[in-house]
């Protein structure tokens, strides 16, 4: 009686054997007993991270928020507890999560297992720099609490493990102390990928430059307009930036309009022109508004939240993310080549995201010093072609793969573009590990 | 300060959800349930997420003469009493186990009629407060599959409505919410149809918005409503042919 699961991208779906949502170490004990399992939380990933033919743990019954302190900005918290939850509760405090993703709707625990990064991944690192501890049921049934110096080797593979590790309970995350709920923006036109790149260099080179830049790319532009995009550079504002009226309470940003997305959209509607049109016109909206701005938390760093079921968009069949890094040697190269390659196969999504990562120290996670690109297709024979294309052209490049995002990567190419996973997979193995978590993008990466 | 909300039955999801929603509106909480020690997560989670005072109180639904000195030494004082206490039992092994059916028209009927009206009374002498039952459209009509809780929420719903009709001129309102299918513990691994199947956090919503605007009788989904009304309008003599 198990309903097919997916992803955020709805692609592929896959009904679990065995679907549970535990509420009690006692109950995530007995699943363990039942044979291999991967834990899931709200499901936005992407693809296969959080599914399984065999056994699926969802998290979100672990779903109380523990402690905070305003001292330190410590909140405790289970698994289960999004994001945007913890955004509730203590932006009206002064808090706010340093690293999210581009969704507040990421439970703790999934973003701890795919060690998210967001906008200011140069500044910040990832999602795993801000924990405290993490506690993990391990392989043993036993609940283990780890932190950097005590149980840190399972601490650190735990981060960005893709819950192949154990199972994540509980974590203590940092928040960052701001003054107000808002960030003070500044739009940037560019008018091609060298442009766009040398903002972002520009930025990166100033040790008190902004904290966030992003760059929202028209993947269709062709010729001359290939690589037009909007880089947004951001900072929390501070509270002498607000208006006057709204100093006596920082906090308090205007109510959002919520839109859904009540149906699959039919495959016809979008194709390449319908996509240009789109990209164009963001384009020359978003130039319009041009320069500094105030702009409210909640629509600058989660956008599409407004839109409930967003997804449908892409239709039945679902869509396929692709993220990939390149490192900055040959960044320029790469992603001109990526860009032609889509350009040409006149695939795209409605729009594409680029940013800049920092240095990475973490044992697996996806960042690396370099540009990121990030973009949707959906699933068809011709986009996975091209898809298999992308790859290709990554790997040349020395680039890696985000596995929160993929869900039809083939195993060789993911190992040969990141020689740790395959460090994490023989860890598995040698752990008994893997006879414990398994997902099925687990199987299909060998990992 | 906003009135305190006291929900009897506060480890029950749909009991939770309520105070979350009432909490998200600046209510102080009150959490009473058996064993009440053990609801301290919860009770630290709604204070953290609503900046709110929650206090947690040890109650028995079933312990009947406890209940006279548990609501006249309710303090602080509560504005609101939701009692979300209820207990689905198995109708199968309930009609071959008296014990087990009595002990379900117990949970569902006489502990929360015996609390309520001692509340009530409190209400009544003090001039105002709001009382809000959780009862379900199982009570709506007897049904095979299961009439012995479908038949204490009938009770239940009764209850309600008496008390309603005698407290209208006192200043005190009285809120019969029926659920139909809600996504909790308790229908876990059933496999309810989702369309009529409402989460725990719209039902909370759902009640809070149901006590400002002084309903009566919500059913949440609303198409709930409808759906029983379909139900009670069958004849008796067809009725007792179908498997429902």
């Amino acid at each position: 009686m198990s309903r097919p699961l997916s992803g955020w991208g709805r692609y592929p779906r896959i009904t679990p054997e065995t679907l549970s949502r535990p509420r009690s170490e006692v109950a995530v004990a007995e699943a363990m007993a039942r044979g291999p399992l991967i834990a899931r939380g709200n499901g936005r990933s992407y693809g296969d991270s959080a599914l399984s033919e065999g056994q699926v743990l969802d998290m979100t019954g672990f779903r109380h928020i523990l402690g905070f302190d305003p001292e330190t900005g410590l909140v405790e918290a289970e698994a289960g507890v999004l994001l945007g939850d913890l955004i509730a509760a203590f932006l009206p405090l002064g808090f706010f999560p340093f690293v999210t993703p581009g969704t507040k709707l990421v439970t703790l625990g999934g973003a701890i297992a795919s060690d998210v990064h967001g906008k200011n991944h140069l500044r910040d690192g990832s999602f795993g720099h801000h924990l405290a501890w993490i506690e993990i049921m391990t392989a043993e049934g036993e609940v283990l609490r780890c932190t950097k110096a005590s149980n840190s080797g399972l601490f650190q593979q735990t981060i960005g493990g893709m819950g192949l590790t154990g199972v994540i309970l509980r974590a203590g995350l940092y928040l960052r102390p701001v003054e107000t709920g808002w960030i003070a923006q500044d739009m940037r036109p560019a008018r091609d990928l060298a442009e766009a790149m040398a903002i972002f260099e520009e930025a990166a080179a100033d040790a008190d430059g902004p904290t966030y830049s992003v760059a929202w790319f028209d993947c269709l532009g062709q010729g001359e307009t290939l690589g037009r995009s909007l880089v947004m550079l951001g900072d929390h504002a501070r509270l002498e930036q607000l208006e006057p009226r709204r100093r006596a309470r920082p906090f308090v940003t205007p109510e959002k309009r919520r839109l859904n997305v009540p149906l699959d959209a039919p495959g016809l509607a979008l194709n390449r022109y319908t996509l240009r049109a789109f990209n164009g016109l963001y384009y020359r909206a978003g130039a319009r508004k041009a320069g500094p701005s105030l702009v409210d938390w909640d629509s600058y760093f989660y956008p599409l939240d407004a839109i409930a079921n967003w997804n449908r968009i892409y239709g039945r069949r679902g869509f396929a993310q692709f993220q990939c890094v390149l490192p900055l040697a040959g960044a320029r190269a790469g992603l001109e080549t990526l860009l032609a390659a889509i350009s040409e196969a006149g695939q795209g999504s409605f729009l594409a995201v680029l940013k800049r990562l920092g240095p990475d120290t973490t044992a697996h996670s996806f960042p690396m010093e370099g540009y990121t690109l990030a973009l949707d297709f959906p699933v068809t024979p011709t986009a996975l072609a091209l898809l298999d294309r992308l790859d290709r052209i990554t790997l040349d490049h020395g680039g890696r793969f985000y596995l929160a995002k993929d869900s039809r990567l083939k195993a060789q190419t993911l190992h040969a573009a990141d020689p740790r996973l395959t460090t994490l997979s023989e860890t598995r193995r040698a752990e008994g590990w893997d006879s414990r978590f398994a997902s099925a993008q687990s199987r299909r990466l060998q990992l | 300060m906003k009135d305190p909300v006291l929900i009897l039955g506060g480890r029950s999801d749909i009991g939770l959800a309520i105070a979350h929603a009432f909490a998200a509106e600046g209510h102080p909480i009150m959490l009473a349930a058996r064993n009440a020690q053990g609801l301290e997560l919860q009770g630290k989670d709604l204070s953290l997420r609503h900046r709110v005072e929650v206090s947690l109180h040890e109650f028995d639904a079933l312990a009947l003469e406890t209940h006279a000195a548990f609501v006249t030494g309710l303090e602080p004082r509560p504005g609101v009493v939701v009692c979300a206490v209820g207990l689905l039992g198995d109708q199968q092994e309930d009609e071959r186990d008296m014990e087990a059916a009595t002990r379900v028209i117990r949970s569902n009927f006489e502990g929360p009629a015996s609390v309520l009206g001692h509340v009530a009374n409190l209400f009544a002498a003090e001039g105002e407060g709001v009382i809000v039952g959780i009862s379900s459209v199982a009570g709506d009509r007897g049904r095979g599959s299961n009439y012995i809780y479908g038949a204490a929420k009938a009770g239940f719903t009764a209850y309600l409505a008496g008390l309603r009709n005698r407290l209208a001129g006192e200043g005190v309102h009285v809120l019969t919410v029926k659920p139909g299918f809600v996504a909790t513990a308790m229908t876990e691994g059933l496999d309810l149809p989702a369309p009529l199947t409402a989460q725990p956090e719209e039902l909370g919503a759902a009640v809070v918005r149901a006590v400002t605007r002084r309903r009566n009788v919500i059913y949440t989904r609303p198409v709930w409503r409808l759906i029983m009304a379909i139900i009670r309008a069958i004849p008796e003599p067809l009725f007792k042919k179908l498997s429902l």
